[in-house]
């Protein structure tokens, strides 16, 4: 019982990280309809950048927490107005490649100046210790990531459901053209939403440095998961990337610890359940078939 | 006719000329080049990469400072190329440096199975291979041949001197987590193998998933408490950022205060500087050679630094030997022919700044030398930068490597 309650934890823990990507992504194709193929790549630079911070000015976790988010929210809204916004007349082929390219770009800028050994970075003394819960204790970093995760899923729907710039943010998503011909101004909101997005990305970055190994290919291993988690729930479905980032994290966790004896079923399920799902239901769980044109 | 007798001139100079000139040549176009075929740019370019280049121009810059004048050649050059740990791209880059760089060895080479890609070469092409960055025991096993030698180290010799002592001296109950493709299996093989005939037991193992795509590894750590008898060791098979996530959540589960000791199986001092000595305080591992282990290491290892502005990784070490030791073969022999180099190599007893003891041995071109079971210190033991590193004991030569295997047929 207490191992099944520990893995559901860790499941948990791992989801909260999905949900942070997948959530950027969901909102960024929303509105722009853009995949970001980048966004592995602003995930790692939130755990470099925390990891520079620390050790060239001796800036401290929280503080990246807040710094790292609103730097690369800056940096995303500066490629926005760059490059990105140019890829909306084009066809879908150079959305991929320019995103891809980006991130070949970015892991390599890194690598040139970090090599490709990881860089240390320790937990927070203050989250270092563990949180006894009764059947089993808990590394209380963990219970920080859930916690910190949780809350701020809860205010990003609260944004979106309750206050002004949400309802535009999720009246453009839904039917851009429609609430254009409503005389709002869809576009004013597109650079600040990608900004926001790769916010988050730069968040999880920060989040995820003291327990993964901070390296320049650290995005480009997870991101392809969160692509399947994003499909899963629904592309550009905001409330199913969060809930789906949170399902996969518990499918993964419970995969390895009760399907241990057949490692290629283990390894591969997020892909199988991904499979599935497309079968089942080709728009992702809570994702809508698109209005024929 | 004029024009005729000039035909037949030419004719008979060029026959004439062309063996003279061969029989004289002891070198192929009186030079030497020396191949460095690795990673250079992801996972394993920091251990090897191109800090194994300037290795290799060092040795180039003793062997000529040595012979001088007497040296077989002053021309010695190196190639380089990037096999990006792909076994297909090592296949065609090893055979491009054959055939059109002229190279007479090709060094290096980690990854098995773009190692044992190489070794396939090196036989059909007929030309020495020294491998040092790879692992695999097939390379002095099914896959040896008459032109490849393994230099450095091998699954086997990571797994007895680590499986070994730290079942002797730590605990007897193991917990294996390997990664689950290749190198993983042989290695918790080897261990499992290296534990049991030390008086242990294996009483849980895992095979993670390869490559761990969530970098999670909660579940097998805090399966490891909880196995029935409870694990005294956790040995951990994962190698560069996949045994840096593994060493992390270890710590955060905090299993060295549940009383399991971590082992690793493959470790680069590359990988202890990137995790902190903090972070691996306590585990043991088995290591080809330590760059603070005698004078004679540092002093090297301080010119490695002048060089590159870095310590040297055993690897880096090894390719320096196995350049210097190629380059005396071939001064020995007079010629780069390789089936004479490979006579004068077969047998030969070497002591230089990597092999200590060392041995070259005949019968499956396994170089066999000391290695070292090492222990990284605390951090408040750790006076300078990369020194981070203990040696517990000397393996001997003899013991530190597998008999040869029946497997191997030059």
């Amino acid at each position: 019982m207490s191992g099944f309650a520990q893995n559901t934890f860790n499941g948990l823990v791992s989801g909260a990280f999905y949900a942070l990507l997948a959530l950027g992504l969901a909102v960024i194709f929303g509105m722009l309809r853009v995949v970001n193929f980048a966004h592995g790549a602003f995930y790692m630079l939130g755990a470099f950048g925390a990891y520079v911070l620390l050790t060239e000015a001796g800036v401290p976790f929280w503080a990246a927490l807040v710094i790292m988010p609103l730097a690369l929210g800056l940096l995303g809204m500066a490629l926005e107005r760059a490059v990105i916004h140019r890829l909306t007349r084009l066809d879908p082929l150079y959305n991929f490649l320019l995103t891809f390219g980006l991130t070949l770009i970015l892991q390599d800028l890194v690598k040139t100046r970090y090599g490709v050994q990881s860089s240390p970075y320790a937990t927070p003394a203050a989250l270092s210790g563990s949180v006894d819960f009764g059947l089993f204790d808990f590394p209380t970093y963990r219970v920080f990531i859930l916690g910190f995760t949780v809350l701020l899923c809860v205010g990003v729907w609260w944004v979106l459901s309750r206050t002004r710039i949400g309802m535009v943010v999720r009246a453009a998503t839904e039917r851009p053209e429609l609430t254009r011909a409503f005389g709002i101004d869809v576009g004013r909101w597109v650079t600040p939403v990608f900004g926001f997005g790769i916010g988050l990305a730069g968040l999880a970055g920060v989040l995820a440095a003291p327990m993964r190994a901070v390296n320049p290919l650290m995005g480009a291993d997870l991101i392809i998961v969160v692509f399947a988690v994003v499909v899963i729930g629904g592309l550009g479905s905001i409330f199913g990337s969060v809930a789906a980032g949170f399902g996969i994290g518990l499918v993964q966790a419970w995969g390895e610890s009760y399907l241990s004896d057949f490692p290629i079923v283990s390894q591969t399920i997020v892909f199988i359940v991904m499979a599935v799902v497309l079968l089942w239901r080709p728009a992702g769980l809570f994702g809508r078939e698109e209005a024929p044109a | 006719m004029a024009a005729a007798s000039a035909a037949v001139l030419l004719a008979a100079g060029c026959g004439g000329g062309g063996p003279a000139s061969g029989g004289d040549e002891k070198l192929t176009g009186d030079k030497i080049v020396l191949g460095v075929l690795n990673d250079q740019s992801g996972a394993y370019s920091e251990l090897s990469g191109k800090n194994s280049v300037k290795a290799v121009e060092m040795a180039i810059a003793d062997f000529k400072a040595k012979y001088g004048d007497k040296a077989v050649t002053k021309d010695i050059t190196v190639e380089t190329a990037d096999h990006q740990n792909k076994p297909d791209v090592a296949n065609s880059k090893a055979a491009e440096m054959y055939d059109r760089k002229g190279a007479d060895i090709i060094l290096d080479v980690p990854t098995s199975s773009a190692a044992l890609k190489v070794a396939d070469v090196a036989k059909e092409k007929k030309k020495l291979y020294f491998n040092i960055g790879a692992a695999t025991t097939d390379l002095t096993g099914k896959s040896c041949n008459k032109y490849t030698f393994h230099y450095a180290y091998d699954t086997y010799m990571l797994a007895n001197g680590t499986g070994k002592t730290t079942t002797e001296q730590v605990g007897k109950n193991w917990y294996i987590l390997y990664p689950n493709y290749a190198f993983g299996q042989d290695m918790e093989k080897s261990f499992s193998a290296a534990i049991t005939k030390a008086g242990g037991q294996v009483v849980g193992k895992d095979g993670a998933p390869f490559p761990n795509t969530s970098g999670d590894y909660s579940t097998f750590l805090l399966k490891a408490p909880t196995l029935n008898p409870k694990p005294q060791v956790l040995g951990t098979m994962q190698a560069g950022a996949e045994l840096v996530n593994v060493v992390k959540q270890y710590n955060e589960f905090k299993l060295r205060d549940k009383g399991i000791g971590l082992a690793v199986g493959l470790m680069f001092i590359t990988d202890i500087h990137s995790l902190t000595p903090a972070a691996l305080a306590g585990t043991t591992y088995t290591d080809a050679w330590y760059w603070n282990f005698d004078q004679q290491n540092r002093a090297f290892a301080d010119r490695f630094q002048k060089e590159t502005g870095t310590r040297p990784s055993f690897a880096h070490a090894a390719n320096y030997s196995a350049a210097m030791q190629y380059l005396e073969a071939v001064q020995a022999a007079g010629t780069d022919d390789a089936d004479t180099v490979v006579k004068g190599l077969e047998g030969k007893e070497i002591n230089d700044v990597f092999l200590r003891n060392g041995k070259i041995r005949a019968e499956d071109h396994r170089v066999i030398h000391d290695a070292y079971l090492a222990q990284v210190k605390p951090q408040a033991e750790v006076t300078e930068p990369w020194d981070y590193v203990k040696v517990l004991k000397t393996i001997p030569a003899a013991e530190a490597f597998r008999a040869p295997s029946a497997d191997c047929k030059m």
